[in-house]
Parts: structure tokens; sequence; C-alpha cells
């Protein structure tokens, strides 16, 4: 039995240890939005929050999470932070199909959550990882830099 | 005001039987209507549309749109509400949108089926969803004005309201919903003027963005129903391949394995989730008889088109005599081109739900295709097309792939469910998906060209070697005629420049790899080729290749609009570019609409950099200008993703590539800056999910050629030797 908190809550799961967290936050845990896009770490939809850092759960073995504090985008919106990229998202209106939008957001808010201020070469760095096959990267640089004014105000 | 008169028997006897659905529950809407025929191929009147099919009106006052096209990023489930809420002068604020279910009332306006594809939702539905909301308005002022005992003349409709202005009345439409339900429809059903719009035309925020940005948003990957098995199957390493035998022993060990079957496809792994089916599947031990797929390999695969491409083919256009064109000309140039293979990969994998019972079949998938994936259900099934209903998702991603004319995905779904006898989801890993075919066709071309002494063309032709994608699919009889599948030549035999003497031909060999459309389909390869080739003329004639397009483009043409656009806003020929940067230029037209893009591009450690493009956009009237600007800027980004890496290969018959490290899609730091300008138009609109793909690629290829001198041929670009 493997145990850990996810969004706040106790999760228990009774699982082949080497199950990567996506697949027991997807199929064990129907939490459906954080997504399945390559398997292998080249796409980022399934970026989630361990204990407040962005990691790509399709390579995170289940067992290396054990008593640990995961993030999905269901509860993103807990944290006042989660909240301001997730209305700047809103507001640049970013997704078209909006498969990837669940990693990109958790990647952008991981990324805010260390850097406030990103410059524009500091987010290409951070979201160079997740794939958008509907283009909306410039949308998604509009979103972070709304996001980061906004917590610049909010001091 | 323009005046519809639709009168059909059928209409009224659907709103009787289903005239409580206005006011009432969404129950109901599977009622069939006899209009279900493609009335473009057989001359039938045209279907008509009872609101109730579309809009449901609660007493609350929210109005839920039912919307008959999948929406897999192109915005459609906002772009038809607002043509609806314009003419029901409804509430913006509470429109929501659900997917409509297969039925005949939700066939396509032109294709006679329910089918996403073709850059067609917006212009196949501009008059069909207006006069639904128009219908739902009618009848909803003529219930208020009964009900108050008033002319219907003195009443009007605004934001979800009906208002009698003489006595003060007003009535919410989730009011009078029921009553003016039971109403018959109306004979005459006017349309407004497009000065009179208020939510066309501007920009409108997307319905389906608050479920997209908070994880709830439910795609067919995301149905998780009770007692369903995930099912991997493990198919042929080459196509057409069978399984000859195969040894389960080992992967049924596995924990959490249900059962391991022989499909039609391959061997199926049951199991309670995706992981211990796939840890299973990996440790299956598999003999294929491969067939003759096995002989395919890229590099002989392509000898073999540009051999081909030098021999006379299926003519598809004729202009003058080309042999007389090229004795007369000042000077000639001849060029091969190729282009790849090319996978959509969708960011969402391939999968399906499948439920199926003796006398029924559910399925709940992500699909551009409900009719054709419907029918093919029922065959598969051994059911009537009625007894299979699909649920269709959210699609992450289409770009073409889920309107497979063969149904690939939802056929075999059904026939692993048949074998199985259990509720399945069958789920496609990313290298299911990228090696699974149904790509793109790998195209070799040949152009031969002359200029006359004013440097003006004066010969031209141009040969196409390619699979057709329309070849023994149900496509086949509407998509070619005279052995020329019209997907082929698109954009190529519909060349728009003054040449006196042209000539296009085609070849369509045949071979086991599975071909489909991809997101703008032959103008995919034929833009790049032509434009390049016209760039090459303007050199050649020692002309701007700006003003060189607007000297040879018929004088009514609206693809000099867009170009003259793009130049303007681009600061073509005058705007001082950084040293090093250099512009390139293309126009084309595709699914009605026109489309130049100016591209600037330097070289950063060898390597192409594209730093700005301009697009310039002729679509007609636009219904919600946010979502052409998304729609081109994604068009761009899918077209720039295989101008510099994209390209599906084989080795004896099996892909090489197969995840996103090999296959690679552009990634945010190659992401140029981009600004699209509409031309501004009264015209019809016209398609705009596609038409930003196909000009990208010649005009980065041109650019680089301002740059370097160098001619791209070839796709993906080859990038090692331009510094």
């Amino acid at each position: 039995m493997i145990s850990f908190k996810i969004n706040g809550k106790t999760a228990k799961v009774d699982v082949d240890p080497n199950t990567p967290l996506l697949w027991v936050i997807r199929d064990h845990l129907h939490l459906t939005g954080t997504k399945y896009g390559c398997g292998i770490s080249q796409c980022g939809a399934c970026t989630v929050h361990v204990d407040g850092s962005a990691v790509r759960s399709c390579v995170t073995p289940v067992s290396t999470v054990s008593g640990k504090q995961i993030t999905t985008i269901e509860g993103l919106a807990e944290t006042a932070l989660g909240k301001t990229v997730q209305t700047a998202w809103q507001e640049v209106d970013v997704p078209q199909c909006g498969y990837c939008q669940s990693g990109q957001i958790m990647a952008a808010t991981a990324l805010l959550k260390d850097n406030p201020h990103p410059s524009d070469a500091q987010i290409t760095a951070a979201m160079d990882g997740n794939l958008c096959r509907c283009g909306t990267y410039n949308r998604i640089r509009s979103a972070i830099q709304k996001a980061a004014e906004q917590l610049g105000e909010a001091k | 005001m323009k005046t519809e008169t639709v009168q059909d028997e059928s209409r009224r006897n659907f709103l009787k039987d289903g005239a409580v659905l206005m006011g009432g529950l969404v129950i109901g809407f599977y009622l069939p209507l006899k209009s279900g025929r493609a009335y473009a191929a057989d001359a039938q009147p045209k279907p008509v549309y009872p609101p109730n099919a579309f809009i449901h009106i609660a007493p609350d006052n929210s109005i839920t749109i039912i919307v008959n096209k999948s929406e897999m990023g192109q915005g459609v489930y906002t772009s038809l509400p607002m043509l609806i809420a314009e003419e029901l002068e409804a509430d913006w604020s509470r429109i929501r949108v659900e997917s409509a279910p297969v039925a005949a009332v939700y066939n396509h306006t032109g294709f006679g089926m329910q089918l996403t594809g073709g850059s067609s939702s917006v212009p196949s539905s501009w008059e069909q969803m207006r006069r639904v909301g128009a219908m739902g308005r009618i009848l909803l002022i003529r219930a208020a004005a009964q009900q108050w005992g008033v002319p219907e003349s003195e009443c009007h409709a605004e934001n979800s309201q009906v208002i009698h202005a003489k006595s003060g009345n007003r009535s919410s439409y989730g009011a009078v919903a029921d009553a003016a339900a039971r109403l018959p429809l109306p004979d005459s059903v006017p349309l407004k003027e497009p000065k009179d719009f208020k939510i066309i035309g501007k920009p409108v925020k997307r319905l389906d963005t608050p479920e997209k940005i908070n994880g709830t948003a439910q795609f067919g990957l995301d149905v998780y129903l009770p007692d369903v098995l995930t099912v991997l199957v493990a198919r042929s390493p080459v196509f057409g391949g069978k399984v000859k035998r195969f040894d389960a022993a080992e992967a049924r060990k596995q924990r959490g394995v249900q059962g391991i079957y022989q499909v039609p496809t391959g061997i199926a792994v049951a199991a309670t989730g995706f992981w211990p089916a796939k840890t299973a599947r990996d440790l299956l031990k598999i003999e294929w008889d491969e067939g003759p797929g096995a002989a395919l390999s890229t590099p002989k695969m392509r000898a073999e088109y540009l051999e081909l491409a030098k021999k006379p083919g299926a003519v598809a256009r004729k202009d003058g005599d080309i042999a007389q064109g090229f004795k007369q000309a000042h000077k000639s140039i001849s060029a091969e081109y190729e282009v790849p293979y090319l996978a959509h990969a969708t960011m969402e994998v391939l999968n399906v739900v499948v439920d199926l019972k003796p006398d029924h079949c559910t399925i709940w998938t992500g699909t551009q295709a409900q009719t054709m994936d419907r029918n093919m259900a029922a065959k598969t099934a051994g059911l009537k097309p009625e007894q299979v209903e699909i649920h269709t998702m959210f699609l992450g991603g289409g770009f073409g792939r889920r309107a497979n004319p063969r149904s690939d995905f939802v056929h075999e779904a059904v026939q692993v469910a048949k074998v199985i006898g259990k509720p399945v989801k069958v789920v496609w890993t990313r290298e299911d998906d990228m090696r699974g075919g149904n790509y793109r066709p790998m195209w070799a071309d040949h152009i031969e060209a002359a200029i006359a002494k004013d440097g003006r063309p004066l010969a031209w032709k141009h040969t196409i070697v390619g699979q057709s994608i329309v070849a023994d699919t149900p496509m086949e009889a509407m998509l070619t005629k005279n052995g020329i599948d019209a997907t082929s030549v698109e954009g190529a035999a519909t060349v728009p420049y003054l040449i006196p003497n042209l000539q296009v031909e085609l070849h369509s060999p045949k071979n086991a790899v599975p071909v489909q459309w991809w997101r703008s389909v032959g103008h995919s390869h034929t833009a790049f080729v032509v434009e390049t080739m016209i760039d090459e003329l303007a050199n050649l004639a020692g002309k701007d290749p700006v003003a060189y397009r607007l000297d040879i483009l018929p004088a009514a043409s609206r693809y000099r609009g867009t170009l003259q656009l793009a130049a303007e806003k681009s600061g073509w020929g005058k705007t001082k570019l950084p040293a090093g940067h250099a512009y390139g230029v293309a126009v084309h037209k595709s699914f009605e609409s026109y489309v130049a893009q100016v591209a600037e591009v330097s070289l950063e450690s060898g390597k192409i950099r594209v730093h700005r493009v301009v697009a310039a956009v002729d679509c007609g009237m636009v219904v919600n200008p946010d979502g052409v600007q998304q729609q081109v800027e994604g068009a761009i980004v899918y077209g720039l993703s295989a101008a510099l890496h994209g390209a599906i290969t084989l080795e004896n018959g099996r892909v090489v590539q197969s995840n996103f490290d090999k296959y690679t899609p552009l990634r945010m730091s190659e992401m140029p800056q981009v600004e699209v300008h509409i031309v501004a138009s009264n015209e019809h609109p016209s398609g705009i999910g596609e038409p930003g793909t196909p000009p990208i690629a010649p005009a980065v290829a041109n650019a680089v050629f301002a740059l370097t001198g160098k001619r791209l041929r070839r796709m993906p670009f080859d990038q090692e030797n331009l510094a």
C-alpha cells in the first residue's frame, strides 16, 4: 500500500510500485485533468506538482511519491497563485483543443512560484518541455506575463 | 431583410412529436427526420431544422445549444452558438453547449452525414444555424404575444426576453419556451442583415475555456465507467501484417491482466488499467506474417516516386500547349520537390470506449465522423445503425485524423468488444498512435517552367506523385473523377497565376501505408511546390516576389487583397530588417479562403530561425475574429512543425519514429511572433481551420533563399548546409 496526499486528501493505493504516478492519478483516483501524451517525458501533458515542484507524472514511479504532497490541476485553484494563473489563462483565452493545457498551467504555476517575474527567456526555458499541437505558445506566454503582472500588483 | 421560406411536412411532424423539448427535458433528441440523405447528391429539398433539435431553453432561462460539429480546438462550440444566439436574440452569458448525438437532423448540410472537416463548419452552418435561431425567436415572440393578447408585430426580442414596449410587458424566454414549443413552425424565417449583427463579427471568448483550464473538460480518454476493461492492442509492426502465432504465457502472469485475445488487428491485452495492460503487452511474443508491406523503405520509395514524376500521368489540368510554350521560352527552369509522410500526432492519443450489448452499442470517443463511425460500428456488431449511439467527447486535437474514412479506430474497438464480450476502453499508446499509419501521404513533384522575355510565365508543367487518400474508401466516388483524386491536385491544378500554357499531371501509386487527410490536405504540399517555384520565376525574371505575383494574378482576384495586406503590414520592401534577416512571401487559397504570409527568417547557429510571421486572411465574413486569430496562429505552428522537423519514414516496412523525441512538433523556443490581419469582406464565410497552414513552408523557404541564395525543395528542410 502506497500512501500520499493529493489535493489535500490522503490517497492509499495498492498497485505495482513501478506504476507511473500518472496512471495512479487517472486509472485509480479518476482525476482526469492530468493527461497522457507521450509516456516518456517529452510533452509535459502529465505535469503535476510534487511537494510544489513540477514533475512529469508519466515517468514518476508511484513508489517515489510515498508520503509526499501532490497537486493536480483539480486542486490548483486552492492556492492564490494557482487561481491567478488560471484567471490569466481565462482572460487570454489560451486553450484550443485544451488537451495539453492542464500540463501547461501546472508548469507555468511552478515557474511563477519560484520566479514571480520571469523574463522571456526564463518563460521559454521553463515551458519548452510542454508541447502544444494547436500552437497556443504565444498565448501561453501572454498569460504567464499577465499572471506575473497581477502577482506584482497583489504585493 | 432576406426572407427564407421553409416548408416541410416532416418538420411539423417532428414538432408535434417533440413539442415538449423546447421547454422541457433534453431527452427525445433521437427522433428521426426523413431528410437525412445528402441533398447535395440527390437534389432533395434542403433538410429543415426544427429549433428544438439545436436549442433547449430551460425554465431558468439558460439556453443549451446542441452542436452537431466536433470541438477539436477550432472553436466550433463557440462559433456555431454565436450564429444561433445572434438570430435568437439570446443572452450570451446564459449559453451552454452539448454535443449532438448521431441523427440525420445533425448531418452536415453539404456532406449529407455528420462530419467535421474540410474547414467547413462555419461556412456550411452559416445559414442553417442562423435560421434555427431565427425560428426560435419568432416562436418565442409569438407565444408571448398570444399570452398577452397583443399583435406579434408590436413585440420584439432582446437578451433572452420578449418585450411589448407599448404595455411594458416583458417575458423571459424560459417563461414562454413551453408555449413556444407547442406552436407550429413559422413559414417565413427572415434573417438579419450583416449590419445589424450584435454578436457575429465581434471577438467572443470561447465557451469551452473554463472547463479546459480547471481539468474538468472530458476528452475520450477521460471516460471512466464501472467495469470497463482497459485494452491495448499489439498491432503488426508492418502495415498489412497478420498474426502468425503468439505466446502470451508471460504476459498473462502480470498483475491486473484480465485476458489476452486474438482480434483482427492483432493481440488484445485486457487489464484493470493502462499500466498493467502495457506491461503485459510488452511481454507478448508474437510472430507476424508481415506480407508485402515489409519491403517498404523510404529511400527506395523516394527514388521510385522521383522516377515516376518524370513520366506522363493522368491530366488534371491542361491550358494552351506546353510544348509550344517551352519552345518560345526566354528562360526555363526545372526542379524536383519532396515531402514525407506525416503523422497528425494529436496530443490526445486515439481511444474508444465501447459498451456492446446484444441489441445496442454505446460508444464514447472523440470523432470527427459520427455517421461513418456509427455505420461501421453497426456493420461490425451486426446491429442496425439506429442501435448504435455515439457520445462525442472533446477531441484532444483532430487535424483530420479523427475523421477516418475507414473508421479505423472505432472499427477495431468494436471488434475488440465483440471478441472480449465486456465493455472495453481501447487506448493507443503514443507509439501505437504514431506508428498507426493514416498519414499525410508522401509526395514527389516535378516542375518545369519557363518565362517570356518580359519575365511573365509562359509554360508550366507540374507532375505530382503520391497516394490517393480516398482510394478504396467510401469517399472515392465523391472525390475522384477520371482517375484524379481532387485532393491530390488541389492547389496545383488550381494555380491562379496567368500562365498561358499549363499542364498538371498526377500519378497515384498504391502501397500498404494507410493515408488520410491532414490539416489542409493536398494544399499542405502543393502550396509549398507552387509558391516556391513562383518565387524562382520571380528571381529568374529579376523581379520583386510580391510585385511579380501581383503582376501575374488576375485583376479581380481575391489573392491580391491578402498579398497586398500582408506586404503592407510587414513593411515589405520598406522595413529595414536587422542584418542577417530576410523576408519571404507566399499566398495560397484553400477551403475558399485566401491567406498570404510574410516570414522573417535568420540563421542561428546555421539553423533556420523564424522570428515573425505576418499573415493576411480573407475568409469572407468573420464570425469570431479571435477564433480566426487562434486558427491562423495554430495553422502556422502546424505547418512550421512540418517544414522544420516533421517526417515519418520507413525501414523494412517499419515506421522509424515512435514518439515526440524523434517526431518533434514546434516547441515554444521556436515559436515566431504571429500577426493576423483580416481583410474586410462581405463574401460568404469560408474556411479558417486549415488555410493558414499551406503558405508557411513556402514563405519560410523563400525567405531562406533571399537570405542564403539556397533553394529548399524538400521538407522537412535540410538545415545542415545553409550557413
